[in-house]
């Protein structure tokens, strides 16, 4: 029961913050990532250029799901800049179902920009069902199709350095994020700028996708701190004797 | 439309989450998650044929790379048609997957270790601050903690500093990355929850 205090807490945090934030933007601290993903996007659409928003391979069906949703809350955003763009932007999935709602909402964000009939369905894919064959399938993109930045949001372990080595090998633009510590240090080494931990889920409030998103990054702020607070009083409570 | 769609959605996640809590809502739970295993096992197909209408494309018109594209298609038809006819557990279709995809699967994280060691050199000349200087002697403490050295182990390296880094210093920081993990993993779901986000075509 635990558990659903916490949810239920955090639902209203979520929920009251959400209606403060609608009043009062928040500031935002630098994160050098998004600062790069925010100007590639522009860029990608003055040169005429690609985005490829690597979702990984995670599945939704488990608890993988949480980055390759924040993955696809970036891609709404991103693919609501680019659609008018000559060179739209191509999402690629290493899970079928996570294929499927990639398309759903790159179709979503053509439907907010008012060009639903440039929406091309197969600038959503899946290149593969394993995570190798994911990346496998990925690096193609990156090499072969116009792309001039390689935005890695999601579950990747280490089949993320072969993407972003092709990404390299294309002197493509790589911005990595992922929830697997393994893919966080491969990201960490070969992209660009790479998202460490909770920043991979900061990526909406930063592209400005609402303030729903804002308020999470409130509220993770506001659990953060009970559980440090948390941690520290039980090690004191430890060392007085107390537990 | 729009909002019936939300509205399942949302009702579907509070009742999944709700099954967690109270076991009068267990074997809605239950229903809906073999409902959603189903789908994403049609989804699965429905992916592959994305897979292939894709490589189609490149392949009617000529695009670079084509030939890669017809040989994923071929390759992906035979091996459909096989497991059809044979179905998956039979010897051949074994020979294709433990000699064919495993090997080359392995050969791909063979040529990670190689593409590693090129980005380890290159993080310096890409980033070169105080975070990229701690990472790589990190990284070469720990490989010259666990090698076998021909000269036999450096003193203290392995007993004490690689201990000292992966046990006290690594795990505390993977567990803090982690709990954020988990802290964006929990506020992504309740936006889902509350319809803010929609990943399903809502808005």
């Amino acid at each position: 029961m635990n558990e659903l205090i916490i949810i239920i807490i955090s639902a209203f945090l979520l929920f009251a913050i959400t209606l403060w934030k609608r009043r009062s933007p928040s500031v935002l601290r630098e994160i050098p990532a998004l600062i790069r993903l925010y100007r590639t996007l522009g860029l990608s659409i003055e040169d005429g250029t690609r985005l490829h928003i690597s979702l990984g391979s995670g599945s939704l069906l488990d608890a993988r799901g949480g980055p390759a949703f924040a993955g696809l809350a970036m891609l709404r955003h991103i693919a609501e800049r680019t659609s008018v763009s000559d060179e739209p932007s191509i999402a690629s999935a290493g899970d079928a179902t996570l294929g499927l709602l990639a398309q759903d909402t790159l179709q979503s964000g053509y439907q907010a920009a008012g060009v639903n009939e440039l929406y091309i369905p197969t600038n959503g894919r899946v290149t593969g069902l394993s995570p190798f064959g994911y990346a496998a399938g990925a690096m193609h993109i990156s090499q072969n199709e116009n792309v001039s930045a390689n935005i890695m949001i999601g579950h990747f372990g280490p089949e993320a350095g072969l993407l972003a080595e092709a990404s390299d090998r294309e002197n493509v633009t790589s911005i990595g994020a992922s929830d697997e510590l393994s893919g966080q240090a491969v990201l960490y080494a070969n992209t660009n700028d790479a998202l460490i931990g909770e920043e991979l889920f900061a990526t909406g409030a930063y592209l400005g996708a609402g303030a729903s998103h804002a308020a999470s990054l409130t509220v993770q702020d506001i659990l953060r701190w009970l559980v440090i607070l948390s941690l520290l009083g039980g090690a004191a409570a430890k060392f007085f004797g107390v537990i | 439309m729009r909002v019936f769609t939300a509205v399942i959605a949302i009702a579907a996640g509070v009742l999944v989450l709700g099954g967690y809590f109270f076991p009068v809502l267990a074997a809605i739970q239950t229903l809906l998650l073999n409902w959603a295993i189903v789908l994403a096992g049609m989804a699965a197909l429905v992916g592959i044929f994305n897979l292939v209408s894709v490589h189609t494309n490149k392949i009617r018109s000529q695009q670079k790379g084509s030939v890669y594209s017809a040989i994923l298609v071929i390759a992906l038809t035979a091996t459909f048609i096989g497991g059809i006819i044979l179905r998956p557990d039979h010897g051949t279709m074994a020979i294709l997957m433990n000699g064919i995809i495993i090997p080359v699967e392995a050969s791909l994280m063979g040529l990670l270790t190689v593409s590693l060691i090129y980005a380890a050199i290159r993080l310096l000349r890409r980033r070169a601050d105080l975070m990229s200087v701690v990472f790589l002697v990190t990284a070469v403490l720990l490989i010259l903690g666990s090698a076998t050295l021909p000269f036999g182990n450096i003193p203290l390296l392995g007993s004490l500093v690689k201990p000292w880094i992966t046990q006290i210093l690594a795990l505390g920081g993977a567990r803090g990355i982690l709990i954020g993990v988990a802290l964006g993993t929990l506020t992504t779901g309740l936006r889902i929850l509350f319809g803010a986000d929609r990943p399903y075509g809502g808005n």
